[in-house]
């Protein structure tokens, strides 16, 4: 590794300084968004700190160089994009479905461009003309067209960018409207990117469109369920995840009824309401549904983690009690079946990682549902945070955390270099624009989102590969080569 | 269980293990609802038919796959290549999430902006507070030397004034008042990223210039442009200008922005057009710009300034460095040096080496407007067909130069232009009239697998293979670059076809 690496500063220290950058009005706000997790005081179950209160998912402060996004990221990017057999139009200028096409690796099966449409850029490309006059005309035509030449595809969603909600379009009246003219589903999103804080948002207004303009405005489903049937809501599939989760769940008895939403078509969807159970992976982007699928339907829902064996031994256990003995005795027998992978694994790769020290900054649910893997591996969690989270998100980090541990909301690009500086971890897992300024200082990193284009990570076929990469990470000789021999200090 | 710890199988792997493919039929076949094998087959075969094909180019509001970002990008890119500037654009933050990714994708460096991060309370009260409290952070926290304001499509429908709102910032002490704030309003809904460097381009020199007393030296000005290939480009282009003994100034040159070493230290600005450097540009002769479409509104300024100018679509190729050299010569007086003349000889000898592969290839060439007509020029020196040239973001202006070029020259008969089309039109182009090879970006991969037409890889984003925009493609050097690719892309499809052992091995020559 370059440079003399200096001790690690203390996390406290740490917020200190970078704070003492802002001007007094910004610093006053980041100081609430900036924590270490404390101990367990008396009376509290779990770790707790200061981002454990209502000091999330408020405003980004301007200038910081934030690195959240926006509500059409969360709805389009996360929630519908990966909705493979319906046409998701990017409603507005070109620029938003540009720069988020294909871009999350949100896997699927299909014919492309027949009756798949994921990695597909659709765009009513607004122009100055559609600003002025209004573009639910050009919406009409854009539908039209869709219905044309893609007769495959079971529904339109409109994913509604920046201008739609400036500019006083009706797109629901048009979605209405065309439904009836063309008969698919047409799902108006009012995703805007202005709205809300963050892609939190957006995730919020996709689950609410999925209520209103398909459980409610839909196709009535003719699905026959039983008794055994699940949805996984909540994994987008990126690099195959839900796959290899869905992998599970089959060899424990169960039917996945929806896939919500990596590799779902519009009647998984639909048929979602039927099945007994919502097994919620992120929770963070599809907790409205569930509630609502519980309130309406009766659907059950409950929270697991495929991330490394013990949460998934957890989960497989959790989620089979839900269920009679035939299902916990399988569930037994798949923990058992692959505990010689899992043995394996460690024992090829646990002594590789062992000790090392891992900052994390990442979206929804990573933060925390992928500390235990890590923990699996030896590795030690000294600093994460969320782009995105809500109170309850951080109410839920605390079991998987030390006391000591670093904890930024929304963190700047400022802090999260200085806390990286100061910290020297072994290895950071967070997004492509943290991934290169961090490999420059010398320090391993994997993009956290997609997973560094590897993946799956879920279940116990992710975890070799998870195992894998951050032993390729952190162990590649390339980080040794970093000081010019004729440079170094005598 | 596929999985094993020994051998760690891969996305690619592990979902064509029988397990998975057994869970994938079942999936399919049970839940989602999907049509029938013949039904897929169907409506493939239609979509690669000349009735899909008329409907397909008959779309008046459905965009598909266009080869084009928007105006901000273009800022962002821009702004980068000027000492320690950050780039500030007003409006929804999350814009600025997808530039910087967009950026790092390809270039695989760091890409630094921030966001005024508006929200909706900004919509309805417009983005004042935002801007003064935003440009304060910026300046505290990254200390640039100089923050370039760009907009998204959110603050130009709500029309906020950036010129009105960095003043009042300045009174209000957000950064000095003789702090440079330059800016450039890019909306996202008129042109593309080319048109965002424009402007970008414009606001920054509009921002030095305005008031500036012009001194005139026999300095000249050059302006890259957008070019996903800058980094190795301008270094080609200081290495030829050096050996030309030009005195001149790159105005925004990101060839060490977007190339920082990794030596353990992370540097948020290095290299870059310094920002005397850039004031002092007022003074030079003349200002040359490497790609046209890139700097219409920006060489309209120049002139109004008194500068000479003159216009290059992206010095590529034979032809297109000779005229970059040419021009240079005739606006300086400087000799082009014999160094240059013998780089020249080896790119003619290389092609000449290896023509017979070359000849009568026939070229689909999508991109920027400038990029298409550099390819399609030597694509045609090398006695390559271009037979269809497609530019989202090209006007018909672009499409009458594009004709003019392909009609001089006996292999540019028969090509189409395709101005303002996108990428499912070339999809129902090439199904009906494949060619024998396709130039574009890595979005080109899509079209590669669905008709079988081989892609290289010339143009930005590059995402899917790494590092080739460390390699030049402007000038005799980069042209052997280029070169090299095209024929290494002839002569993999060769062996793969030449390539099944005892069936199709008849012609798989050793020398080619």
């Amino acid at each position: 590794m370059a440079k003399d690496i200096p001790d690690p500063i203390a996390p406290e220290k740490l917020i200190e300084e970078v704070l003492s950058a802002y001007p007094a009005k910004s610093a006053k706000k980041r100081a609430k968004h900036l924590g270490v997790a404390a101990p367990v005081a008396e009376g509290e179950t779990e770790i707790v700190s200061k981002c454990d209160t209502v000091k999330s998912n408020i405003k980004s402060v301007p200038g910081v160089m934030t690195i959240r996004g926006c509500a059409y990221a969360g709805s389009k990017g996360v929630v519908w994009g990966p909705v493979k057999d319906m046409v998701h139009i990017s409603h507005g200028p070109v620029g938003c479905g540009h720069y988020s096409w294909s871009q999350r690796r949100n896997y699927y099966t299909g014919t492309t461009g027949v009756d798949s449409f994921v990695t597909f850029q659709f765009t009513t490309d607004f122009q100055e003309k559609d600003i002025v006059f209004g573009g639910d005309k050009k919406l009409e035509k854009t539908i039209d067209e869709i219905n044309e030449l893609f007769p495959l595809a079971k529904g339109i969603s409109v994913q509604s960018e920046c201008p739609i909600g400036l500019i006083g379009d009706d797109i629901e009246a048009v979605s209405k409207k065309k439904k009836k003219d063309i008969g698919k589903t047409i799902v108006p999103v009012r995703c805007e990117g202005f709205r809300g804080v963050s892609q939190s948002l957006g995730h919020h207004i996709a689950n609410d469109a999925i209520r209103d303009w398909v459980f409610n405005g839909g196709e009535e489903s003719s699905y026959q369920p039983g008794p055994y049937d699940v949805n996984i809501i909540g994994d987008y599939n990126i690099g195959g995840d839900a796959w290899a989760s869905r992998m599970l769940l089959e060899e424990i008895g169960l039917n996945v009824v929806g896939s919500w939403s990596g590799d779902a078509t519009l009647a998984e969807i639909e048929n979602a309401p039927k099945a007994k159970l919502n097994l919620i992976h992120c929770y963070r982007s599809m907790n409205y549904i569930c509630r609502y699928m519980e309130e309406n339907y009766g659907v059950g829902w409950m929270e697991y983690n495929f991330f490394g064996p013990s949460q998934i031994a957890a989960s497989l256990r959790a989620i089979a009690a839900k269920f009679d003995k035939t299902i916990q005795d399988k569930a037994e027998e798949v923990i058992a079946k692959y505990q010689p992978l899992v043995d394996a694994v460690l024992a090829k790769y646990k002594p590789r990682l062992e000790g090392k020290k891992v900052m994390l900054y990442v979206g929804g649910l990573r933060p925390r549902h992928v500390v235990d893997a890590y923990h699996d591996l030896g590795m030690e969690i000294v600093g994460t945070g969320y782009e995105f989270a809500h109170g309850d998100d951080y109410k839920r980090t605390g079991e998987y955390i030390k006391e000591g541990t670093l904890i930024y909301d929304d963190v700047t690009g400022y802090e999260l270099e200085k806390f990286i500086e100061g910290m020297r971890p072994d290895l950071v897992g967070s997004g492509i624009k943290e991934k290169y300024p961090v490999q420059k200082m010398g320090i391993p990193f994997r993009q956290m989102h997609s997973w560094d284009y590897s993946g799956p990570y879920h279940g116990y076929d992710g975890f070799a590969i998870f195992a894998r990469d951050m032993d390729l990470a952190i162990n590649n000789p390339v980080w040794g080569l970093f000081d010019a021999p004729w440079k170094k200090s005598a | 269980m596929p999985q094993s710890a020994d051998k760690v199988l891969d996305h690619n792997k592990l979902f064509h293990e029988p397990e998975y493919k057994e869970m994938f039929k079942n999936k399919r076949a049970t839940f989602e609802n999907a049509p029938t094998a013949p039904q897929v087959t169907e409506i493939l075969d239609w979509t690669k038919s000349w009735d899909y094909r008329e409907k397909n180019l008959a779309r008046e509001a459905l965009v598909i796959n266009p080869a084009k970002a928007c105006q901000p990008l273009g800022a962002v890119f821009a702004a980068a290549g000027y000492e320690g500037t950050m780039s500030f654009v007003h409006g929804s933050q999350g814009c600025v999430a997808y530039y910087r990714s967009h950026l790092s994708r390809h270039f695989k460096e760091p890409a630094s902006a921030v966001s005024s991060s508006m929200t909706e309370d900004a919509a309805v009260f417009g983005g004042l507070t935002n801007m003064v409290d935003g440009l304060a952070n910026t300046y505290a926290l990254y200390q640039p030397k100089m923050i370039a304001v760009s907009t998204t499509c959110m603050a130009e429908v709500i029309g906020d004034d950036l010129n009105s709102f960095i003043i009042q910032s300045k009174e209000k002490g957000s950064v000095p008042e003789d702090f440079d704030v330059p800016f450039a309003h890019t909306p996202a809904f008129v042109g593309s990223h080319v048109d965002g460097y424009d402007n970008m381009q414009k606001g920054i020199l509009t921002h030095f210039w305005k008031d500036a007393e012009r001194a005139e030296t026999d300095s000249i000005n050059i302006i890259p442009g957008f070019d996903g290939f800058a980094v190795a480009n301008i270094r080609e282009m200081n290495r030829m200008l050096a050996a030309m003994g030009v005195e001149y100034t790159i105005l925004s040159d990101v060839s060490d922005v977007y190339d920082t070493p990794s030596d353990g230290d992370y540097q948020m600005y290095a290299g870059g057009t310094k920002l005397d450097d850039v004031k002092a540009a007022i003074n030079a002769k003349a200002t040359l710009s490497l790609q046209e479409y890139c700097t219409r509104r920006t060489l309209e300024f120049c002139e109004e300034k008194g500068q000479k100018t003159a216009a290059l679509h992206y010095p590529m190729g034979v032809a297109g460095t000779d005229e970059f050299l040419m021009t240079v010569s005739e606006l300086t007086g400087k000799a082009v040096p014999d160094c240059l003349t013998l780089e020249r000889g080896r790119l003619v000898d290389a092609m000449a080496d290896s023509q017979a592969y070359l000849h009568g290839k026939t070229y689909a060439i999508y991109g920027d407007p400038d990029f298409v007509y550099a390819m399609a020029k030597f694509v045609m020196e090398t006695g390559g067909e271009p037979t269809h040239c497609l530019a989202t973001n090209g006007s018909k202006d672009w499409a009458k130069k594009m004709e003019e070029l392909l009609a001089s020259s006996p292999y540019g008969q028969g090509c189409q232009v395709w101005a303002g089309k996108d990428l499912w039109h070339l999809r129902s182009i090439l199904a009906t009239e494949p060619t024998d090879l396709l130039i574009g970006n890595s979005y080109g991969k899509y079209l590669e697998r669905d008709l079988n037409i081989p892609l290289i890889r010339l143009t930005f984003p590059i995402f899917d293979r790494h590092h080739h925009h460390r390699f030049p493609t402007f000038g005799y050097q980069g042209g052997m670059t280029v070169l090299v690719k095209i024929l290494d892309t002839i002569f993999d499809k060769l062996d793969t076809e030449t390539g099944t052992l005892g069936e199709t091995d008849i012609s798989f020559d050793l020398t080619r």
